[in-house]
């Protein structure tokens, strides 16, 4: 099966997500084509295990982000069935290429199946979507629901010389209000809701996230009424989020907070409500207040 | 694509003062995109391997058009320019255009498919693209996602089809009266980007919730006339579906965690985290 994974870089390498979808292609049997757009990272994605061979697409159009760009300068590189992770980039992206080649695009997959077989969430994970496609198409992958290929390959890299108009010019660039990690590109998350009583309560949480090196999350309720940042929302009209560990503090679990983290891989709920719904999804629930919880969990994490 | 902005000028008063002011007379067309979904209260139950559209108890508009209605409704308040709701599916889509309407949408469109959501993205983007050329926007707002399917290839793919630049992840957008400063994240926090029609806006969380109609809205939307497009009447070949639905079912069960009682429990359970899920 003839099979493109576009890559997705971070800075001036390869995002780990790469090698989960390189990991994806290879249990439906292709030994796919990376191509790596601006080329950060190009040889690193040759080191990906099953990689058939790494194009490096370069050009002046990679600086700014303009998917329409983007997809120009790609396209006739991705062919046969077009791979790329369900990332705001990568979503767009992908969505553009789709449209350039007049081919259906499925986004968010959860599984894959040789035929191809496609299961992804819909209704924010209130159902499951199975669907079949027989002919080229683009899917994105869900992060961290696909094992990653190994890193012993050694594949060729071609670089390819082609950018394309840009039509997004950056005006003004305004900096992130915290240096903190984003719950989007965390692998364990704490989150506060109202039961927390107050945003100042935060600072508690944001110290066990020191510890263990976790993001901090918030529900909306919390987002809408205390003014937190939107870009730490966690639900169905913030992020969807995938890490190992969730840890939700006071946070009583609408069904709207779970579409976006019932899909963690480990959830620790603590509320003193022993009826809050967000036991329903827990797999370590502990009935509790807060204030004592959480100092509890600073010392016991101190102490590993 | 019709799309003509002209400036007239005029007298602002401040203060007693006459200051000169520009008044703008543009004609600009915003088509925003918006989609009926089970609203996310709803509980959604699968009957016959399908979701059961019937056991919805309430249906809305999806919350990230919401937002980009909003910003619409405020970029026409503040540049000019007139409104034109476009939504795509069955007949009981009519009561989302009315809503937009009544908040203060000026022309209402309906696309009426009644197999919509069997269609393929392929066959949608075809769809809303030829309906949008055929309105003559030259601004598109939509969700970044809808909260049915959560894909998000609307917005970027309509922008391909029609040859227009995507801004993603919106926030908030302005006009100075030629092109459009729009704002997203960045990986360095969030970025103000300049870009010219066509465009497309693809709202996240917007600045501000929609606005809550009032009863002259409201009245005033009941009689407004909805204009019914069919495929054919879009002259669109939408091609066939690459894309069969083989089956919706329920999300797995998860299996029923463990509990425990008092914070003392904190250490055991982190012990738990350490040797039993091997993730901190």
């Amino acid at each position: 099966m003839e099979c493109t994974v576009i890559a997705e870089t971070s800075g001036n390498s390869i995002h780990p997500i790469t090698a989960q979808l390189v990991g994806a292609a290879s249990s439906l049997g292709a030994t796919p084509i990376v191509v790596v757009p601006g080329g950060a990272g190009a040889e690193e994605a040759a080191s990906i295990d099953g990689v058939s061979k790494v194009i490096s697409v370069v050009g002046d159009c990679f600086s700014t982000f303009d998917s329409g760009a983007w997809a120009s300068a790609i396209a006739s590189q991705c062919s046969g069935v077009v791979i790329a992770g369900a990332t705001p980039i990568g979503r767009e992206v992908a969505s553009r290429v789709a449209a350039k080649k007049g081919i259906p695009i499925i986004q968010d997959a959860t599984d894959l199946a040789t035929g191809i077989t496609i299961t992804r969430p819909i209704y924010s994970g209130k159902a499951v979507e199975t669907s079949t496609v027989s002919g080229d198409c683009v899917i994105t992958l869900r992060a961290n629901a696909f094992d990653a290929a190994g890193s012993d390959g050694s594949a060729s890299v071609n670089v390819v010389n082609q950018s394309a108009d840009i039509s997004i010019a950056v005006k003004e660039a305004i900096s992130k209000a915290s240096e903190r990690l984003d719950v989007s590109e965390a692998d364990i998350i704490i989150s506060g809701g109202r039961g927390i009583g107050q945003k100042e309560n935060f600072s508690h949480l944001e110290e066990v996230a020191d510890i263990i090196g976790a993001a901090v999350g918030a529900s909306r309720a919390v987002v809408d009424e205390w003014g937190m940042p939107h870009s730490m929302q966690v639900g169905q009209t913030g992020k969807t989020v995938t890490p190992s560990l969730y840890i939700a503090v006071g946070i009583s679990g609408a069904i709207q907070h779970l579409a976006g983290m019932r899909s963690s891989k480990y959830i620790v709920a603590i509320n003193k409500d022993p009826d809050a719904p967000i036991f329903g999804v827990a797999d370590y629930g502990i009935v509790a207040t807060w204030e004592e919880a959480v100092p509890a969990l600073k010392s016991a994490l101190t102490a590993l | 694509m019709n799309f003509k902005t002209t400036t007239l000028r005029s007298l602002k008063f401040i203060d007693g003062m006459p200051v000169e002011g520009t008044l703008k007379g543009n004609h600009m067309t915003i088509a925003v995109l918006l989609k009926q979904v089970p609203d996310t209260t709803a509980k959604i139950s699968v009957n016959g391997g399908r979701v059961d559209e019937n056991a919805v108890s309430k249906w809305s508009f999806s919350p990230y058009d919401e937002y980009a209605l909003e910003a619409a409704l405020q970029l026409k308040e503040s540049a000019g320019g007139e409104i034109v709701a476009i939504t795509a599916g069955p007949a009981r889509c009519e009561k989302l255009l009315r809503d937009a309407a009544a908040v203060g949408a000026d022309t209402l469109v309906h696309i009426s498919a009644e197999n919509f959501n069997e269609f393929d993205s392929t066959q949608v983007q075809n769809l809303l693209a030829a309906a949008v050329q055929k309105s003559s926007a030259s601004v598109i707002f939509c969700g970044k996602q809808a909260a049915d399917t959560n894909a998000g290839s609307t917005g970027p793919g309509v922008a391909e089809l029609i040859g227009a630049s995507c801004v993603t992840l919106v926030s908030e957008v302005s006009s100075d009266g030629g092109g459009y400063t729009a704002t997203r994240p960045s990986s360095a926090g969030h970025e103000k980007v300049a870009v010219s029609a066509p465009c497309v806006f693809a709202f996240d969380k917007g600045v501000s919730e929609m606005r809550r109609p009032n009863v002259r809205g409201i009245m005033m939307a009941k009689k407004k006339p909805i204009e019914t497009w069919t495929v054919g009447d879009l002259g669109v070949d939408i091609g066939a579906n690459g894309v069969n639905i083989d089956s919706h079912s329920p999300p797995a069960e998860k299996p029923p965690g463990q509990k425990f009682e008092g914070a003392e429990s904190v250490s055991t359970v982190v012990s738990k985290l350490r040797d039993e899920a091997n993730v901190i």
